[in-house]
């Protein structure tokens, strides 16, 4: 059988509408599985209809040090060679500095430093009333390791594509350019950029294809609430020509957005004749010629 | 007064006009003669510069430990591929592989090699600029470099800037992960910037709970208020969080922002809000001090 192709959404800087971008393309996909790999601020599920949980699978993320002071000969061994400052000086470890690299405890000569796995997070597939089957996350606050619970994601998006026979994972990914956007970029075979036309838009736009380009993906780009800043359209245009990127189009600034997330619906569902519905709609179609030739 | 108060600017997501908020407390303070110091701790997507327009005098690379290995005399016994908690080294016959995007610097291979054929170099991850911006604002920012996963350090890296005498507004990043913990554990007070949505009560409710644990004083500013948002209210009052700020929706503002300019000297008749902010904040860290008292 064919292995589903994925095609995973991205944009440098949070709230460019990238996660009610997603939602709305996920109801025009038929032959899909979603997965949300935004896993320190996962949305997704708030606008797909959850039906019901079919599996929850906890994450264990890093270690983390902590001395048992009852065994601990106050040596000072480990504060010499902890690098993050995380150990006081009466020894005790502060969980939040802690990288969990475990030198202090190979190091302690007396064996005084336990490290243990750490419940970091969970991984929830589910069913969707009208929408297929979803993957998503939650990463729990302050933990680490959250582009290996991406990967998790995605390994379980495609376990689900595989049982159900989808050609095709929509992923929603997360927002910056740090360690879990790498690892929910890799081996994808379409990234769909979601940008605003703003300096801090461009500038992080920029930053974003230099990583899509390093990884040889795909690349197209969208430009949403196009009509803010009719300059900077141009500008991303100029860009994505530049770097050989697809261009698909705009979407303007539609009030009703807003409103239709305050009711926790898609803008498709809220509003299906404005603009914004047709540009997404034009979109969609498009994206659907591109995953075809791939 | 506020001197030497450490004010984090946080949010559950992005996008929610954290940076926007943050740029025009540090404008509004320095206005009024206070010394002000901006830390830009959002290394993946600086855009504190893009408004504040600082002038850099000083950048210099930040760099963080890694190892480097002697082939000639590694036995390929494996003892640091073993130890190593970020699988950035692989043993093979003949040679030892580094990673370095996974490396995160612990120095535990270096004490671990029996045959002493590790040892110290450094690579580099970002690059810290400081300078002086608007109203003699002090500048601080990071910039990771694209497809580097390790914002911890750089993040650091720019906290060890912090100056005496200063009031430090430290726009921290978006989400709750080990590095925004890390950011606003040195705060007085955090200040969470979130939307009337449903995405952002969700977010927000995260963010929050990061902060108590952390046992700091929180402000809420709402962002882009245009009409109620009921279940918003309601977590605000059960959980006793005070509302410092409300900024509306407001497309000349979206505009603003776009063009890269400061909101208050586009438009100054928003300098009341900023002021009743600045003396919210003042009251926040008052009752951290009586309660310290007690
Ligand atoms: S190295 Fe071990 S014995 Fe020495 S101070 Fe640290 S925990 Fe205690
Ligand atoms: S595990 Fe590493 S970071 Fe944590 S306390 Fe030990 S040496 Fe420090
Ligand atoms: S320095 Fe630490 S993270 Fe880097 S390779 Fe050595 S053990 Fe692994
Ligand atoms: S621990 Fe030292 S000798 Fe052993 S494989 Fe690693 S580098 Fe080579």
């Amino acid at each position: 059988m064919m292995q589903a192709k994925e095609m995973v959404v991205v944009s440098g800087k949070g709230g460019t509408g990238k996660t009610s971008l997603t939602g709305s393309l996920s109801f025009l996909f038929r032959d899909k599985v979603i997965a949300d790999c935004d896993v320190d601020a996962a949305n997704l599920h708030m606008i797909l209809n959850l039906d019901e949980v079919l599996l929850t699978k906890e994450f264990f993320g890093g270690k983390k040090a902590r001395i048992a002071p009852e065994r601990c000969t106050q040596c000072g061994k480990c504060r010499d060679v902890c690098l993050y400052d995380a150990i006081s000086g009466d020894f005790v470890i502060d969980p939040v500095s802690c990288e969990g690299c475990g030198t202090c405890h190979f190091l302690c000569p007396v064996e005084a430093i336990d490290f243990d796995e750490r419940l970091a997070g969970y991984c929830y597939i589910c069913s969707t009333e009208d929408n297929g089957r979803f993957v998503f996350a939650e990463m729990l606050p302050g933990e680490e390791n959250s582009g290996k619970l991406v990967a998790m994601v995605r390994n379980e998006a495609r376990e689900e594509a595989k049982k159900t026979g989808h050609g095709l994972i929509l992923i929603d990914g997360p927002p910056g350019i740090g360690c879990p956007v790498i690892s929910s970029l890799t081996g994808t075979h379409l990234a769909l950029i979601v940008t605003e036309p703003t300096p801090a838009g461009a500038h992080d736009l920029k930053r974003i294809v230099e990583l899509t380009n390093h990884f040889q993906i795909k690349t197209a780009v969208v430009v949403n609430k196009s009509d803010i800043n009719a300059s900077y359209v141009g500008e991303t245009q100029r860009l994505c020509k530049e770097n050989g990127i697809l261009y698909l189009g705009e979407i303007p600034y539609e009030p009703k957005i807003t409103e239709a997330q305050k009711e926790a619906k898609t803008i498709l569902d809220f509003a299906p004749q404005c603009v914004a519905s047709r540009a997404i709609r034009e979109i969609h179609t498009k994206l659907q010629s591109i995953l075809e030739e791939l | 007064m506020m001197e030497n108060m450490n004010i984090a600017f946080a949010s559950g997501k992005g996008g929610t006009g954290k940076t926007t908020i943050a740029v025009n407390l540090a404008y509004f303070l320095a206005c009024s003669r206070q010394k002000v110091q901006y830390l830009d701790c959002d290394v993946e997507e600086p855009n504190g510069h893009i408004f504040l327009k600082p002038t850099i005098d000083e950048s210099a690379p930040a760099k963080v430990l890694v190892p480097v290995i002697d082939q000639d005399k590694c036995t390929s016994c494996g003892e640091c591929s073993t130890h190593c908690q970020f699988n950035a080294l692989v043993t093979l016959p003949g040679n030892v592989l580094l990673f370095p995007e996974l490396c995160h610097g612990c120095g535990l291979c270096i004490h671990i090699c029996p045959e002493k054929a590790i040892s110290d170099g450094d690579r580099e991850i970002g690059q810290i600029g400081e300078g002086t911006a608007v109203e003699g604002i002090d500048f601080i920012h990071g910039i990771l470099n694209v497809g580097e996963p390790m914002a911890g350090p750089l993040i650091r890296e720019v906290k060890h800037h912090c100056k005496e005498n200063h009031v430090r507004i430290i726009d921290a990043p978006p989400g709750t992960s080990c590095p925004v913990v890390k950011t606003i554990s040195d705060a007085d007070v955090v200040v969470m910037v979130t939307e009337p949505t449903p995405f952002g009560l969700h977010d927000l409710k995260i963010a929050v709970e990061v902060a108590k644990d952390l046992g700091k004083p929180i402000g809420v500013v709402i962002n882009r208020q245009n009409g109620g948002f009921p279940p918003l209210d309601a977590y605000l009052s059960k959980n006793n969080l005070p509302v410092v700020m409300t900024l509306p929706e407001d497309r000349e503002i979206a505009r603003h922002y776009s063009m890269g300019d400061i909101l208050l000297q586009a438009i100054p008749s928003y300098m009341d809000r900023f002021m009743e902010l600045a003396v919210n904040i003042g009251k926040l860290s008052g009752d951290t001090k009586t309660q310290v008292v007690k």
